[in-house]
């Protein structure tokens, strides 16, 4: 078994952990935003786009790589914008408007 | 510069990233700090793609700079879409993300495929079938959530061994592949199956499950993203996917808890067609039904009220009439609160957001525990699109196919009233007792109409549009 595959096996099962534990605590009055949020940071998987699209090794890998850069782009923008814009929704009774 | 100085520049920006992505999900834990953790996950996306950008290995920017804006204009208006529609916007980005997932590990594939290892083989493999059927699994709850494809669960004899079988044929393609690494030409085969899969996968699910299959979609995606991570040996891919697969897992068990059942009766059971039979020649019982005159004398009269919101009000666009209801008997003193299904709605949380949108303060939304307490010391119940969610068969009826489902105990109120269109049956397609009982009034009627009309006697015949 490569000693890559272990490392990333630990980093996988405490980030779990981590996920589960922090995401229990999440109100489930956010779910929703939650979901979306998530998928934003998800979305991550741009940087490896990035990398396959400008390495620019094979015409194969540079479409493919294209077109993964563009797909997880968007969630990462459309994401984050969207998490806002829902959290922006939810206010306190407090400052009552008319 | 110093090509290692770089790298290590390049894997603390990375590090910096992950730690943002951890403090992003406890901070969105409270509305009181959750957009600060949509502020650290942005910082932490700009810091990793702006480091990656830097990457020495780059050779040519073209393309990556015309993608990148690509991704923008489309991520853009998806971020703008109406929040009804936040279900399909969702279910879409599951497919965006596994379908980049997918193709960057084809791209891998095809980059090392002579000298692909065994080892390698079957991460690439399993990263590009989980990735690929939740492209195409994606799409097809993205299809059925915005009513292009039929939303009623689609089954036929025989199904889920066509199914099952057609994804033991991927994973075998996948062994061949790990086995003879150089039967390179099966690679499209097990993409092409595993797509295949995906749409035999969601095909059967649909009405009031979908919570539960975006949850599980979700939760695919990111172990897709997590086992990009190992194939590239990507800490912060690992790490991003291991925190959006528990998330959407996590959500999954509670959406199935919450309809008490198991993922299995989920992924393999089809809901709502058995029950249709199930259901039998209902006989005509009586029921009280009342005028938007007599419901608002009652609700007038009432000091503390819960509305129950069903995916009913948010189809009839009712949730702001709704909010103007609760404004009107706040202003007169009237205790109002909100009780919320954890599957009311399309997706997990979803009904919090419509109501929010319509200004309705948090604080007064709550969910099925909270609320039920307060149910019998409530005046009125008013449910509004709501249904299997509030039929108390399910605590009672052993006999009955929701039984054993945790439900909000509207029928504990002193009175309840029912706005529903006819006396149709819910999702599950079954009959409701809580509408023949005596404290029961319905108001039969468009929701949106009936809370108009019933606002227009409370504030004496004034006119709202």
């Amino acid at each position: 078994m490569p000693s890559d595959f272990l490392s990333n096996l630990y980093v996988f099962i405490l980030a779990g952990f981590v996920g589960v534990e922090l995401i229990k605590r999440v109100s489930p009055l956010l779910h929703t935003p939650l979901m979306s949020l998530t998928n934003a940071l998800d979305a991550i998987v741009v940087v490896a786009a990035i990398i396959i699209c400008g390495r620019h090794e094979t015409p194969l890998s540079t479409t493919l790589g294209a077109i993964a850069v563009a797909a997880s782009f968007s969630n990462m923008v459309g994401g984050f914008f969207i998490t806002d814009r829902m959290l922006r929704m939810f206010k306190t009774g407090k400052p009552k408007k008319s | 510069m110093n090509s290692i100085a770089t790298q290590q520049l390049l894997d603390s920006a990375y590090i910096v990233a992950t730690v943002l992505f951890i403090l992003a999900i406890k901070w969105l834990g409270s509305p009181v700090t959750a957009r600060r953790g949509v502020l650290a996950g942005e910082i932490a996306a700009a810091l990793a793609v702006g480091a990656t950008l830097c990457n020495p290995e780059l050779v040519d920017y073209k393309w990556i700079i015309i993608t990148l804006v690509i991704g923008a204009g489309i991520g853009i208006p998806l971020g703008m879409v109406h929040m009804t529609a936040v279900p399909q916007r969702t279910a879409l980005s599951h497919a965006f993300g596994a379908l980049s997932a997918a193709l960057i590990g084809i791209a891998e594939y095809y980059v090392g495929v002579p000298h692909v290892t065994r080892f390698g083989m079957a991460e690439i493999g399993l990263e590009v079938i989980i990735g690929s059927l939740t492209f195409t699994g994606s799409l097809i709850a993205a299809g059925k959530l915005q009513e292009i494809l039929p939303q009623r669960p689609i089954v036929y004899k025989g199904q889920n061994l066509v199914s099952l079988s057609v994804l033991g044929a991927a994973i075998l393609i996948m062994i061949i592949l790990v086995v003879h690494p150089e039967y390179s030409h099966l690679f499209p085969a097990m993409v092409g199956v595993a797509l295949v899969f995906g749409v035999l996968l969601v095909t059967p699910i649909g009405g009031a499950d979908m919570p539960t299959v975006i949850s599980l979609l979700n939760s695919y995606a990111g172990f897709s993203a997590a086992l990009l991570g190992f194939v590239l040996n990507s800490k912060v891919l690992v790490v991003a996917g291991a925190l959006d697969g528990s998330s959407g897992f996590i959500l999954s068990v509670i959406m199935c808890k919450a309809m008490n059942r198991s993922f299995m009766n989920v992924m393999f059971g089809a809901f709502g067609q058995e029950h249709i039979a199930a259901k039998g020649a209902g006989e005509e019982r009586p029921v009280r039904s009342a005028t938007p005159e007599e419901a608002a004398g009652i609700l007038a009269a009432a000091s503390t009220v819960v509305i129950v919101p069903g995916y009913g009000m948010a189809v009839a666009q009712a949730q702001h009439k709704v909010r103007e209801i609760y404004d009107i008997l706040t202003k007169r003193g009237i205790d109002v609160k909100f009780g919320i299904h954890p599957v009311a709605g399309r997706m997990p949380g979803h009904m919090n957001v419509l109501l929010a949108e319509a200004d309705i303060p948090y604080d007064k939304l709550l969910d099925m525990d909270e609320i039920n307490g307060e149910f019998p010391q409530a005046d009125v119940a008013l449910v509004i699109g709501a249904n299997d969610v509030t039929n108390p068969a399910a605590r009672t009826e052993t006999s009955s196919p929701i039984f054993g489902m945790p439900i909000l105990d509207v029928d504990k109120a002193r009175t309840v009233m029912v706005i529903k269109r006819s006396m149709a049956a819910g999702f599950a397609g079954i009959d409701n007792p809580l509408y023949y009982l005596d404290k029961t009034l319905m108001l039969f009627g468009d929701a949106k109409g009936f809370v108009g009309s019933i606002i227009r006697e409370l504030s004496g015949g004034g006119s709202h549009g």
